[in-house]
């Protein structure tokens, strides 16, 4: 059976504003419940919300950095459901004329560039939280709601159908939190909620009797890259499953129209059909006559576009022309901008660009990844700074210590936060590079092994090896193995 | 027929979670359709010129630095819920897994 798999994200990402979007409330995370909340923020009666300008400047600068046409005019909506944690039984968003439109993203799958079309991007309001557990043991009749994060503004980021495959789509989605963390306007942190991510996906099948779509299903609420990754997978092999068992529905049958919501269930692997909320796809929107259009000069918006910092992509162009790095180094060390500003300052202290990504890449990333998968937030929680990278990369580079020495070193600063010039003096790590001092070792070790001389004489050169970390072992790892490597070269010649 | 119909009134009022009586669905069939016929009556007017607009008020941009401003006591907040627990407010049981 030939098919095509067709996905579409949604996804939504909280601004990083002090404020709320419509009032002074703060938007800071995990605080006792209710206690960021204001009249406006319940909606009560003879309340105004009035708009936060840096809300507007955030979506906007996340337009332009994903390719986005800017509108001149732009207005907000009311979108109206009944849920308990949307107190106004309405939600302030955007609908026929959002803020950016018609942009795009480039993304790099198995080495080929795809582009990835970008409907909209608007901005709207977070809903508060809902707590369904810890009532009682025996099911709880009851729901809480926490209203601290209502309000908080969000932008949300309409893909075209272009995505291929679920990889593509974890890939795309990313591409994307590395884009809105390098302008700073998002913290995406999807294991908070803060980027949260919807999957619509169907199959364009290619049979004899020729084609046929399946029904679109939208996964809601997926809240990790893996589960996006899993979830679409899984959703993927169980479309082409019900298709092989049932095939095509009956003549006449119209289900090109019909739309199925599905949770995604981490534990079990699996989606589930949600039960469908009553006529909630009728949402009535309307223009909200609380909040005047947002009307944006161009002069504004060009303002904007030039505070943009380096965005990834001219990022790791630039590190492959000015450091000469390969392809994979320059993507790699870009993709979060604390890792390739901790390359890029390091390298300028250390003045070995090659040097630094090698340890980066290697080793810091190594330790990074017991941190959990988010790369960008472990470095931003951790002691290894550029400067204190540099020092130990510098005992490294001038052969004051070994690289074996530097790695546990690094481990070290890593688990302690302590500087290498204090571990290296603690542990007594510099390297032993004195002729003199090693010479007599190196004698000694000959003498011990004249099994191995007369094997290395006959010709068998790896043998020295051998050599070399005796002596290593006898100096506990610190002599200079490159000067102990001619030592025993010259001695035995 | 009327500008609306009883379906379409019953649908409306579903959606606003409005029980109406048979009477009441008789009475607003007709006080709706009537507002549509002066709102049809309206659209005889020649627009050409005239740009859409969705806010009565001609303000643009009204917007507000941001600056993060004392919430409310948890009290207060609180204080109109049906019913609290724990700071929360609480709410009918909403199911959401399968």
């Amino acid at each position: 059976m030939n098919y095509e798999t067709i996905i579409g994200l949604e996804v939504h990402a909280e601004l990083l504003t002090a404020s709320k979007l419509w009032c002074g409330c703060s938007t800071a995370f995990g605080n006792e419940p209710n206690t960021q909340v204001c009249p406006i923020c319940l909606g009560l009666p003879g309340t105004l919300p009035v708009l936060n300008e840096k809300a507007v400047e955030y979506a906007v600068k996340a337009g332009l950095a994903l390719g986005c046409r800017i509108a001149e005019w732009s207005r907000f909506d009311r979108k109206q459901y009944f849920y308990p944690d949307l107190p106004k039984a309405y939600q302030i968003s955007q609908y026929d004329l959002p803020l950016c439109r018609e942009g795009r993203v480039v993304i790099t799958v198995d080495g080929l560039s795809r582009e990835v079309g970008i409907l909209r991007v608007h901005l709207e309001e977070e809903a508060g939280k809902l707590v369904h557990s810890g009532e009682s043991l025996h099911g709880s009749e009851y729901s809480l709601v926490d209203y601290n994060r209502g309000g908080i503004p969000l932008i949300e980021i309409v893909t075209a159908p272009d995505l291929r495959s679920p990889e593509e789509a974890r890939i795309f989605l990313e591409r994307l939190r590395t884009v809105l963390r390098y302008i700073g306007v998002s913290d995406c942190k999807m294991e908070e909620g803060s980027l949260r991510c919807d999957a619509n996906v169907n199959l364009r099948i290619k049979d004899e009797e020729g084609e046929y779509r399946t029904p679109i299903v939208e996964i809601k609420n997926l809240n990790s890259f893996r589960a996006v990754e899993r979830a679409l997978t899984y959703e993927v092999r169980r479309q082409v499953d019900e298709f092989m068992e049932k095939g095509r529905p009956p003549a006449g049958t119209d289900l090109s129209r019909t739309k199925v919501t599905a949770g995604w269930n981490e534990a079990l692997g699996r989606t589930y059909v949600q039960r469908q909320k009553e006529l909630a796809d009728d949402y009535r929107y309307f223009p909200d006559p609380d909040l005047p259009p947002v009307v944006l000069s161009s002069e504004q918006v060009e303002k904007w576009r030039a505070e943009l910092p380096e965005l990834p992509e001219e990022k790791e162009s630039r590190f492959r022309r000015e450091y000469g790095l390969p392809a994979y180094d320059a993507a790699v060390l870009t993709a979060s901008r604390a890792v390739a500003d901790l390359f890029e300052e390091t390298a300028r202290l250390t003045g070995d660009a090659k040097m630094v990504s090698n340890w980066v890449m290697g080793e810091v990333f190594r330790l990074l990844k017991g941190a959990g998968d988010d790369l960008e937030q472990a470095l931003r929680h951790c002691s290894i700074t550029p400067a204190a990278l540099a020092e130990l990369l510098l005992f490294v580079k001038n052969e004051r210590i070994n690289a074996n020495s530097g790695k546990e070193v690094l481990e070290e600063m890593y688990r302690t936060g302590k500087a290498a010039t204090q571990i290296i003096a603690e542990k007594g790590l510099e390297q032993i590079s004195g002729r003199d001092q090693l010479a007599g070792l190196v004698a000694e070790v000959i003498a011990a092994h004249p099994g191995v001389v007369e094997d290395i004489k006959n010709g068998k050169k790896a043998a020295i090896g051998f050599l070399v970390g005796q002596v290593m072992k006898a100096t506990k790892g610190k002599a200079n193995p490159k000067l102990v490597n001619e030592l025993i070269t010259q001695s035995l010649s | 027929m009327g500008a609306i119909t009883r379906r379409q009134v019953e649908h409306v009022a579903r959606l606003a979670r409005l029980e109406l009586t048979e009477e009441e669905i008789d009475l607003f069939t007709t006080q709706l359709g009537d507002i549509l016929k002066w709102v049809d009556k309206l659209q005889e007017l020649d627009t050409t010129d005239v740009e859409p607009t969705a806010h009565t008020i001609p303000l643009r941009n009204v917007m507000r630095k941001d600056e993060v401003k004392p919430s409310w006591p948890k009290e207060e907040i609180l204080k109109n819920a049906s019913d609290e627990h724990n700071g929360f407010f609480r709410v009918p049981r909403i199911l959401e897994e399968e």
